[in-house]
């Protein structure tokens, strides 16, 4: 195995140790949080606090029966899955065109096409704003589905173009030189062959869509509220058990997203494993 | 369409083959950047033509200007020495009473209050007072008897200052820089000297989450590299499921676990280690633990990437020659997971500097970063001006730290592709 299991000297000894005291430490910082908040949503009580007086799904149940909760559910799958399909799109095309462009420019231009992950929120929220306002795209889906594709794509790019660095280029010449128009080399070709990378690119542009709420917090009318905006303003005027449950539902999907792209990553290293 | 065209005519006329290839491979270049052009100029119309809107209204201004037409034109050549001439006071007497017909005074007198307090009320009161247009000659007199602050050289410095159509008045409020009644750059009063404080306020909690973050992360991801990688990719669930749960769900599990009667209070006190509940949140304390919680997987990540491109080789090495594990730590290991703590501590100590939500949700009034003070000027006092200065301020910071990073992570990958 590793080295640092023939630990040679006492004080290498006392040095691991401590690595795995102070690891433990940082993983329960990192995890309890997240587990703290779940049981509170299955209280019968109505303050945040332990030990639970009683177990009861009314939170969740006044979740689901509050129009405010499930319209802003429903913003948030819309918005999600609008923004994920636009900039799969948007991603997919620049990944495949960065793969074969060659220039002195292109640091530039990757440099642009992800500059959204890094600049702060806000910047981005005021200068759309002021934008968009004017031309009526604030208060609007179309505005916030544009606006997270913008902040979606970069990682689009990313995904799908680490999977094209590990494609083969010959296999889409095999396929030109068999006679393949390049619309049908690329379905039946390329596209199996990158699919995992797509996936997992859909998954982060989901998910950046899904938990982004600078944007709509300068953005959204009242009717394109979406769950974390409507979990801002709770936690703002006072924490209720129905936030708790909502957080719990917010987590849910996160822990599927994980799921799903850990279950592509293995498919991908399982594939990479047998054409070794 | 033209590329193809070209290549076809002239492999009619016989070019060398050298040429051909050459021209087809400027079509191939041609349709690699045609796919990527969509991108761009979706981008350019839902990020960089917004922010560059943002930019250019850090630097207008022309409410003034519009306001005070006439005004604004007798002050152009005004020396600003002494006060301004008989020709000056009866633009403005005429302007005001013009803006005050059409209601649109407020924005000027919004615009001129923003360069000197008490600039709206001498606008107001001068409209009130101003019944009809002076006879001519009598315009300074009977402005002077209105308001004697039309006596002050400043009340026209600052007319003229603000007469436009750009400024960098709102830039330099955002660096508690102003221009006094001679042009020169001072210092502001400092009533409205506040942002130098934000400003090192947001750096401070960035540099304190970003070493908070360092030295949590590093020996987890120490941990993390090396151990076999089956229990690694376990552990490392740890630190990818916080990374995917909602920013909000995060803040508020945080504000659940730290409030007054929270668990942690709870704890403490069914412990007797504490009588009072302590304050833990709702000030720098809370925001520092909840922004570096939110955090800390920007910083494992790289860190652990980097760990894992060192070879074991090198420390067994250094133990063969007889170092102690210490100085083999110190001399070999560090050093080569510089590449990987620069990254971390740089893309850290960037997502930290834009925070909002965070500190919006669980800081007091005292620990509000930069990003809480464009948006209150964007969205509650409608400066736009001074939130696009501020905005401007924070983007070239964030700029200057992503070229650094760039660079850090450009070198790592040449690096880390020799190893290989």
């Amino acid at each position: 195995m590793s080295d640092n299991l023939s630990l040679r000297t006492p004080s290498q000894r006392i040095a691991w140790t401590a690595t795995i005291v102070i690891s433990t430490l940082v993983f329960i910082f990192l995890i309890a949080p997240i587990l703290a908040i779940m049981p509170l949503s299955f209280s019968s009580g109505s303050y945040l606090t332990y030990p639970l007086p009683g177990l009861s799904l009314r939170w969740y149940d006044d979740f689901i029966n509050s129009p405010r909760w499930m319209n802003s559910l429903k913003n948030s799958m819309i918005i999600g899955v609008a923004s994920t399909l636009l900039s799969m799109v948007l991603g997919t095309l620049a990944a495949l065109g960065l793969a074969q462009w060659k220039s002195r420019f292109k640091p530039l231009v990757l440099a642009f096409v992800l500059s959204p992950v890094v600049v702060p929120g806000v910047i981005t929220a005021v200068g759309l704003y002021f934008f968009f306002a004017p031309i009526g795209l604030t208060g609007s889906y179309l505005g916030l589905i544009l606006a997270h594709t913008a902040l979606a794509t970069p990682f689009v790019v990313i995904t799908v173009g680490a999977t094209l660095q590990s494609f083969d280029t010959n296999l889409a010449r095999a396929a030109a030189s068999l006679g393949a128009s390049p619309l049908y080399a690329f379905r039946r070709v390329i596209l199996p062959l990158i699919l995992p990378g797509l996936a997992s690119g859909a998954l982060f542009a989901f998910a950046t869509s899904f938990d982004e709420v600078v944007i709509v917090l300068f953005m959204a009318g009242p009717e394109q509220r979406t769950l974390p905006r409507e979990m801002f303003s709770g936690i703002r005027e006072n924490i209720s058990p129905t936030i708790t449950a909502a957080a719990v539902i917010l987590t849910t999907v996160s822990v599927i997203l994980l799921a799903t792209l850990e279950g592509l990553r293995r498919r991908n290293e399982r594939l990479k494993g047998s054409s070794n | 369409m033209t590329a193809a065209f070209l290549t076809g005519a002239d492999a009619e006329t016989k070019v060398p083959l050298k040429r051909r290839l050459k021209q087809a491979e400027r079509a191939r270049q041609l349709k690699a950047l045609a796919l990527v052009v969509p991108l761009l100029l979706f981008l350019l119309f839902t990020f960089a033509g917004p922010i560059a809107g943002m930019l250019w209204r850090a630097v207008d201004d022309r409410e003034v200007r519009q306001v005070l037409p006439q005004t604004v034109a007798a002050l152009a050549n005004w020396d600003g020495k002494d006060l301004p001439d008989e020709k000056a006071y009866a633009a403005l007497a005429s302007d005001i009473q013009a803006a005050r017909a059409s209601g649109t005074l407020a924005i000027a007198a919004k615009r001129l209050n923003y360069a000197l307090n008490g600039f709206r009320s001498i606008l107001t009161s001068t409209a009130r007072n101003l019944k009809t247009v002076p006879a001519p000659g009598t315009a300074k007199e009977t402005l002077d008897k209105i308001n004697p602050a039309w006596r002050e050289r400043t009340t026209w410095t600052t007319i003229k200052d603000a007469s436009g159509p750009v400024t960098g008045f709102y830039l330099l409020a955002a660096l508690d820089l102003t221009r006094n009644a001679d042009g020169a750059i001072v210092a502001a009063p400092p009533d409205q000297a506040i942002y130098r404080d934000v400003f090192a306020r947001t750096f401070l909690i960035s540099l304190g989450v970003t070493l908070l973050c360092l030295i949590l992360g590093f020996p987890v991801a120490y941990l993390l590299a090396a151990l076999p990688p089956g229990r690694s990719n376990l552990l490392m669930i740890f630190v990818l499921l916080p990374f995917w749960t909602s920013l909000l769900v995060r803040t508020c599990a945080w504000i659940v676990l730290l409030q007054s009667n929270g668990v942690v209070n709870d704890s403490l006190r069914w412990l007797g280690i504490i009588d009072e509940p302590l304050r833990l949140i709702y000030n720098r304390f809370g925001v520092c633990v909840a922004m570096t919680h939110v955090l800390l997987p920007f910083m494992i990540l790289p860190l652990y990437s980097s760990m894992k491109a060192i070879s074991p080789a090198y420390m067994r090495a250094a133990a063969s020659l007889g170092a102690p594990p210490l100085t083999a730590f110190l001399r070999i290991y560090l050093p080569q997971t510089l590449p990987g703590i620069g990254a971390g501590s740089l893309l850290v100590f960037i997502l930290a500097l834009g925070y909002y939500i965070t500190p919006a949700l669980v800081g007091g009034a005292a620990d509000q970063m930069i990003s809480y003070f464009i948006a209150l000027y964007t969205t509650e006092t409608a400066n736009w001006g001074l939130a696009s200065a501020l905005g401007a301020v924070l983007l070239l910071a964030t700029i200057l730290l992503a070229l650094v990073y760039g660079k850090l992570v450009q070198g790592q990958q040449v690096t880390g592709g020799m190893k290989n």
